[in-house]
């Protein structure tokens, strides 16, 4: 009853160099077995033609529970990340209230959810800079990382100390780079569109002075810390400099940030608008270098779920962001891998092991033994976003029509099928 | 209609040929305006509604104006006078005046694409009357007339608009229909007040008004709005004023028949003089008068559809 065995996949375990076809056999949750020519099993799951792959991880996601129900809820955030084919999201804290505290985080891991769900803490409490969030108390509840993501730590002082206090209990600290007294309030990446549009714009340095202010912190005092959502070529540059130093600094960037550009808020698109913003072709070839280069470690979503009211208004009303789980592993092939920038390979360690690896979770792998977190992806599957089918209750994504190439045929959780070609199990 | 559109939201999107027909059509409207009769069926039978987020003085009073002229039924009603007050949001407030069987949507609005949210949203042909810092596009074709009609034509003018580029959405409007139209564009502003690649619009940016008005044929003031001081974008008005406001020594630098605009309302003594505003080069309350003209214009060509 309890067993699966996955059969005629090419399985891709980048944590341990296997790129080969292989059988998986799993039982009780766990990887019990990985060879060739397995035969036992309850289930027999036929993954001909299918890539077997570590359960996709998204280290960073908005799930809007507690607080904004009517946007999304981890039930139903959760159930659009299994169809994404993620097993596992972190959420962050930009809740109502406010994760900053243990019974929060007690709160979202009783939750019903498809998938894991790991709560990251936020960095002060109420996440207004200035006091200390009871990051003990949250650790021992289940946070896997503290952030403040939505707004920055302003006071460097106050970052300071909380990249310090984060490391007495091996918190990863995930810094939201955005400098608000050099652009504070704006729309879209600032040049000549933002001109013509006279929507505030935000230029780089808003971004790039926060990250390089965030590295200097941490190498000063020989923390580490881990950037979100970068998408400068400036940015990836501090960043390259910075490990070129030794500095234990790590990084993500997400699906929007190297496969749009600024122009998709033309026409006053709301569903385009986010924060960070929409960026230049030129940013979007030095993100794509940085993913190549390794750079850039990680790939997470950012899915930002709104309703239809938020985003259905004024571009200055509209709330950021847009959903991101699923359509986030077929950007990755479309823009990434098929265009030659990343190998398949390195597509799905920068969406498993490497968000696990900076999480500090023992997840992102294959291996005997491990958590049973495992995706069937289809990468040949060609298919047309359309944001009403989105299983997500929001249906904010500038995707609409976009062809894409690569899509989850199957989301296994800790050995439960969840997912099955699209959907819900 | 305007080009493929039922709206005018914009120059950015209009054809010359577009821009050129309302600018023909203006001359009889401006008859009409001048005359002793001054009424037309135009309008006859149908409903002009002006819907105005932020105050007016030039642009609400010449659209209403020319509405009743063209035998329109034509109202008024004010953000600060209406259920927006009561938090209604903009989709619901216009398709609110919409199903009231509304014609022609005029509308002003502090944020920019406010104009576009509504377009999508009701049946009206929707005319932006000004939308944040986006696009003014009806003040850009009376500017436009009111220069053709001492000038004779756009093609070649000097042109130089001096003064808060980065927050003027008359700045952004005229730039699109001059240069569309051959005109020379220049600007002048204190770099603050430049916003960032403007020089892909087309223009030639300076920094020192005494060298942008050089040999200028058509000179434009922009007003400086007095809140702009405390963003930081200059110290203060006396300063810019002596910096880049237009006085008599610096128009003697344009040629000697140039003429000066300004959109409205004048901050006298900061960015021109009383001596530019009242001097025969003027043509500023010119400019008022053809408003009603080029809006009378415009909404007859909303309504054919």
């Amino acid at each position: 009853m309890n067993s699966i065995l996955i059969k005629n996949g090419h399985v891709i375990d980048p944590a341990n160099n296997i790129d080969k076809k292989l059988d998986i056999y799993v039982e009780d949750g766990k990887i019990k077995e990985v060879g060739e020519n397995l035969s036992k099993g309850d289930t027999v799951v036929d993954a001909k033609g299918k890539v077997v792959v570590p359960g996709l991880i998204d280290m960073h996601c908005h799930l809007r529970e507690p607080g904004q129900e009517y946007k999304e809820d981890i039930e139903s955030g959760s159930n659009s990340a299994a169809v994404g084919g993620f097993t596992s999201i972190a959420c962050m804290p930009n809740t109502t209230p406010v994760i900053d505290n243990g019974s929060v985080v007690n709160f979202i891991k009783t939750r019903p959810a498809r998938v894991n769900v790991y709560p990251i803490g936020a960095i002060t409490k109420g996440q207004k800079g200035e006091r200390l969030s009871l990051m003990a108390e949250m650790k021992k509840e289940g946070i896997v990382a503290v952030s403040e993501d939505g707004d920055t730590v302003a006071n460097s002082g106050i970052m300071r100390n909380a990249l310090q206090y984060a490391s007495n209990f091996n918190l990863p600290v995930i810094a939201h780079c955005e400098d608000d007294t050099l652009g504070s309030d704006g729309i879209m990446n600032e040049g000549y569109l933002s001109t013509i549009l006279g929507l505030k714009g935000i230029n780089k340095a808003v971004e790039e002075n926060i990250i390089a202010r965030d590295i200097l912190i941490a190498e000063n005092d020989k923390q580490s810390i881990h950037i979100a959502h970068v998408t400068t070529k400036g940015g990836v540059e501090l960043i390259r400099q910075a490990k070129a130093r030794g500095v234990a600094v790590t990084c993500e960037t997400c699906p929007q940030y190297f496969s749009l550009t600024e122009d998709a808020v033309d026409g006053f698109n709301t569903y385009a608008k986010m924060n960070p913003p929409l960026r230049t072709k030129e940013d979007v070839e030095a993100v794509k270098i940085g993913l190549k280069d390794g750079t850039i470690d990680a790939i997470a979503t950012d899915h930002a779920p709104h309703h239809i009211n938020d985003k259905n208004c004024e571009m200055a009303f509209a709330n950021n962001g847009m959903v991101g789980f699923e359509t986030a592993f077929g950007l990755g092939v479309t823009n990434l891998v098929n265009e030659g920038h990343l190998t398949l390979n390195e597509l799905i360690e920068k969406m498993s092991y490497t968000p696990a690896a900076i999480l500090r979770l023992d997840k992102g792998t294959l291996g005997v033994g491990k958590d049973a977190d495992i995706t069937i992806v289809d990468t040949e599957c060609k298919w047309t976003v359309d944001i009403e089918k989105f299983v997500s209750k929001a249906k904010n994504s500038p995707l609409d029509g976009f062809k894409l190439t690569g899509k989850a045929a199957m989301t296994i959780v800790g050995g439960k099928v969840v997912m099955e070609d699209g959907a819900l199990v | 209609m305007f080009g493929n559109s039922k709206d005018l939201l914009g120059i950015r999107d209009l054809p010359v040929s577009e821009i050129q027909e309302i600018l023909d059509r203006t001359a009889e409207m401006k008859k009409i305006v001048m005359s002793q009769n001054r009424k037309t069926t135009d309008l006859a039978g149908r409903t002009v509604n002006i819907l105005f987020y932020e105050n007016s003085t030039r642009t609400r009073l010449s659209f209403e104006m020319g509405a009743k002229m063209m035998s329109s039924v034509a109202c008024n009603i004010s953000a600060s006078g209406s259920s927006v007050t009561k938090k209604e949001n903009l989709i619901d407030t216009a398709r609110t005046i919409d199903v009231m069987q509304t014609d022609i949507l005029i509308m002003r609005h502090g944020l920019s694409g406010a104009p576009h949210l509504v377009a999508k949203n009701v049946n009206a042909a929707v005319i932006n009357g000004g939308d944040g810092t986006h696009e003014h596009p009806t003040q850009a074709l009376l500017d436009a007339y009111t220069i053709i009609e001492k000038k004779g034509d756009l093609k070649g003018l000097k042109v130089v608009i001096v003064g808060d580029i980065a927050h003027s959405r008359v700045a952004r409007s005229n730039i699109w229909l001059l240069t569309k139209m051959g005109a020379k564009v220049s600007i002048c502003a204190p770099k603050t007040l430049i916003p960032s690649g403007i020089e892909q619009m087309g223009v030639t940016v300076y920094n020192d008004v005494e060298v942008a008005l050089k040999d200028a044929d058509v000179v434009m003031g922009l007003r400086i709005q007095l809140e702009r001081q405390k963003g930081g974008y200059f110290p203060d008005l006396v300063e810019y004023a002596k910096e880049f406001g237009i006085n008599e020594k610096r128009l003697k630098l344009a040629k000697s028949d140039a003429i000066v605009l300004h959109p409205g309302p004048v901050n006298r003594e900061v960015e021109i003089t009383s001596f530019v505003y009242d001097c025969d080069q003027s043509v500023i309350d010119e400019q008022v008068t053809n408003g009603v003209a080029i809006r009378m214009a415009i909404m007859k060509k909303a309504i054919e559809r």
